[in-house]
């Protein structure tokens, strides 16, 4: 392990926590603006040129309200459940590659912090810890209400997670590795032609991508599967009790989760960073501008799909909770084991 | 730098298990034992089984320990409610946790003369070699086990589905 | 005969509610929503109805009652006699006024021999009806196109003749 490697690790795990930041801020934004849009209005336009610094207004005001915790016997867990959410929302960013290799300085660099073989299993593993930052919260609030918001939210998090994890195994049956670096790089360019087909795993895997798609709004809280903070019925769900920049934590939190998820969903389905026409690239501007231009693709691909949550926000309305259970168990599931069986059997054909 | 991580993930994993035993609120028992988790899964992680670590957190903290603290916090138990345990299941406990610390006893004297087994391949431990293992050498032991969790989860359906017969009436 | 629901609908777009079976296609939700999303997204693109107030203003309508002006004449006089015919109009008893008589050298001042010393409209009792306009002899009190602007006391709505009383600047103005 020589220092080298330490530095470089270093500078990209702090780069990629800036831009994850950076990127989950302006998502606050781009929600109220996208927002706007859909319902014919302008949006926020008053901070900075187009309302550019409204973010940093908002931020402002969260830190400086006052920062209230209620009357509860467990101080302690009521501040560790927006921080544990917070911890899990950034982890998964560390096996996400952001790009392809890039030559520098007579080395060559994998943008990724870490390529471990499980990546996809420690993708799981994270969100399901990240469960215990709602209902640890939800629980320390010391309030009817937030209880009742963590534990849909809780339920809903496992149930879809199962499904979730259904899905993906019919594109792990196909890949063959849980790495998502070779995920990615199983994916290059748009065509493959010779295998003659399309190499990106959407085209390989719908159903997969679908039911994908479906379980990471539930995961992330998003509408039409907000339930757990349905203000009709539950005031705030689980951050009820919470004000100031913890309720900012767990806001913020949701955001960084729609940014990862979106680049997961990019990265397995997407061909996360390849492009059409990377050979040509390739030839001409050599490896560098090929992984440069991989890197914006990515990020191309990552903010359609989080146009794509605050898209589906202002369509969908939101589930009632027997019908998201419904959905959940009775549908998905199934389905997805049903794309399995599919999926195997198709491989053994082909063989 | 391993020794000292094998050092504090132990005692880790040793402090927050007794705080899973002392502590006087469940929830703050479910919480220490989720600690003591993932000290141990550090422990797979030093021992270079990935996939085993990945998995113990996703199966132990992230599903099972989840339904525990969905019926602890749902129960509301707190100090107050605790009562004082009948003589009789006092004694029961003590019995029954002497005989386990004999068992311990037991395989502790044993386990010295046994020598441990030193780093045969450093990707024993990787999900390609452990999924060759378990579906080739190992493959009607693991089945048996799916059939298993397969009975449990229709007795389960069975249990919660709703009588039709009692509804009606 | 049970009439058909559309044909007593106003605006013919009413529809019977039904609770029928969801067909297939209805089931896999997938088409509805890609139909739905399909709408939001020619709203996306839809032309922004937002005023951005301060800069834009909306039009008013032409017959807009706002805030009350008391005229003067041509001379720049204040035309109001204080007869007390606009408070008597008042259905809000919003108006009230001290009549006072002129002293000799004001006559560039007050058109007639009498002239209101007070004068106050209390701005929250105030109905905009425009009675008030309509029964003035004189011509003197007209409602124009402003509004009325916020405040943080009661006392502060409470208008007297320095907020009423047209700028001398403006008549001027507008002789030229």
């Amino acid at each position: 392990m020589d220092s080298f490697f330490l530095i470089e690790k270093g500078v990209l795990i702090v780069v990629i926590f800036a831009i994850t930041m950076l990127i989950a801020l302006y998502s606050t934004f781009a929600e109220r603006k996208i927002a706007a849009f859909f319902q014919d209005r302008v949006g926020p336009n008053r901070a900075g040129p187009g309302g550019i610094l409204q973010p940093l207004a908002d931020g402002l005001k969260m830190f400086t309200k006052e920062d209230f915790t209620p009357d509860t016997p467990n101080k302690f867990l009521f501040i560790l459940g927006p921080g544990l959410f917070m911890t899990t929302a950034l982890l998964t960013s560390s096996v996400i590659p952001w790009g392809d290799t890039v030559n520098l300085f007579g080395r060559e660099f994998n943008l990724q912090v870490a390529d471990i073989n499980v990546a996809v299993i420690f993708i799981f593993g994270v969100v399901s810890i990240g469960v215990y930052g709602i209902m640890i919260g939800g629980w320390a609030s010391n309030n009817k209400y937030s209880l009742l918001g963590a534990v849909r939210a809780t339920s809903q998090m496992i149930s879809y997670e199962i499904a979730m994890g259904l899905s993906i195994i019919s594109v792990l049956m196909m890949t063959g590795t849980l790495s998502l670096r070779e995920i990615s790089l199983q994916q290059y360019g748009f065509i493959n032609w010779n295998e003659h087909w399309f190499s990106w795993y959407v085209f390989r895997q719908p159903l997969a991508f679908l039911i994908f798609l479906t379980c990471a709004f539930a995961e992330t809280n998003r509408t039409p599967f907000d339930l757990p903070e349905c203000e009709s019925e539950l005031i705030g769900g689980y951050h009820t009790e919470y004000s100031s920049m913890k309720l900012g934590f767990y806001l913020f939190a949701e955001y960084i989760n729609m940014f990862i998820s979106s680049a997961i969903i990019s990265v397995l389905f997407f061909g996360g960073f390849n492009y059409p026409g990377m050979n040509w690239v390739n030839e001409t501007w050599g490896i560098n501008a090929v992984a440069f231009l991989g890197v914006v693709a990515l990020f191309i691909k990552i903010f359609f799909f989080i146009f794509f949550y605050m898209w589906v926000r202002w369509t969908v309305p939101r589930f009632r909770y027997d019908q998201l259970m419904n959905l959940g168990w009775k549908v998905l599931i199934p389905l997805s084991i049903l794309n399995i069986v599919i999926t195997g059997g198709v491989i053994l054909l082909l063989k | 730098m391993t020794l000292y991580i094998f050092y504090f993930l132990s005692f880790v994993a040793i402090f927050c298990g007794l705080m899973t035993v002392f502590s006087r609120n469940p929830i703050h028992s479910v919480l220490y034992l989720i600690g003591c988790f993932f000290a141990i899964a550090g422990h797979y992680l030093l021992l270079e089984a990935e996939f085993l670590a990945v998995v113990h957190i996703i199966v132990y903290a992230g599903a099972i320990m989840v339904l525990f603290l969905f019926t602890l916090m749902m129960m509301n138990l707190n100090e107050q409610i605790e009562k004082h345990k009948p003589a009789l299941a006092r004694m029961a406990a003590v019995i029954a946790s002497g005989l386990l610390m004999l068992v311990l006893i037991a395989i502790l004297k044993k386990a010295d003369t046994l020598t441990v087994a030193t780093n045969q391949n450093d990707a024993i431990g990787t999900i390609k070699n452990l999924g060759k293992i378990l579906l080739d050498e190992y493959f009607f032991p693991f089945e048996f086990a799916s059939v298993l969790f397969l009975t449990a989860m229709v007795g389960a359906v069975l249990l919660a589905k709703k009588d039709k017969s009692k509804v009606a009436s | 005969m049970a009439t058909d629901i559309k044909s007593i609908s106003l605006s013919g777009r009413k529809k019977e509610v039904s609770v029928k079976e969801m067909t297939f296609m209805e089931k896999i939700y997938l088409p509805e929503i890609a139909k739905g999303m399909g709408i939001t997204l020619r709203h996306f693109f839809k032309k922004k109805v937002t005023i951005n107030y301060p800069e834009e203003k909306r039009e008013f309508s032409p017959v807009y009652r706002g805030r009350h002006i008391l005229m003067r004449d041509e001379n720049g006089a204040e035309r109001c006699v204080a007869c007390g015919l606009c408070a008597v109009a008042c259905p809000a008893e919003a108006i009230t006024m001290v009549a006072a008589e002129r002293k000799p050298g004001e006559e560039g001042l007050y058109r007639e021999e009498k002239y209101a010393s007070v004068y106050e409209i209390n701005m929250l009792r105030c109905i905009f009806c425009g009675l008030c306009e309509e029964a003035c002899p004189k011509d003197a009190i007209y409602l124009t196109e402003d509004l009325i602007k916020p405040d943080f006391t009661r006392e502060g709505f409470i208008y007297g003749k320095d907020k009423l009383v047209m700028p001398l600047e403006d008549k001027i103005e507008k002789i030229k």
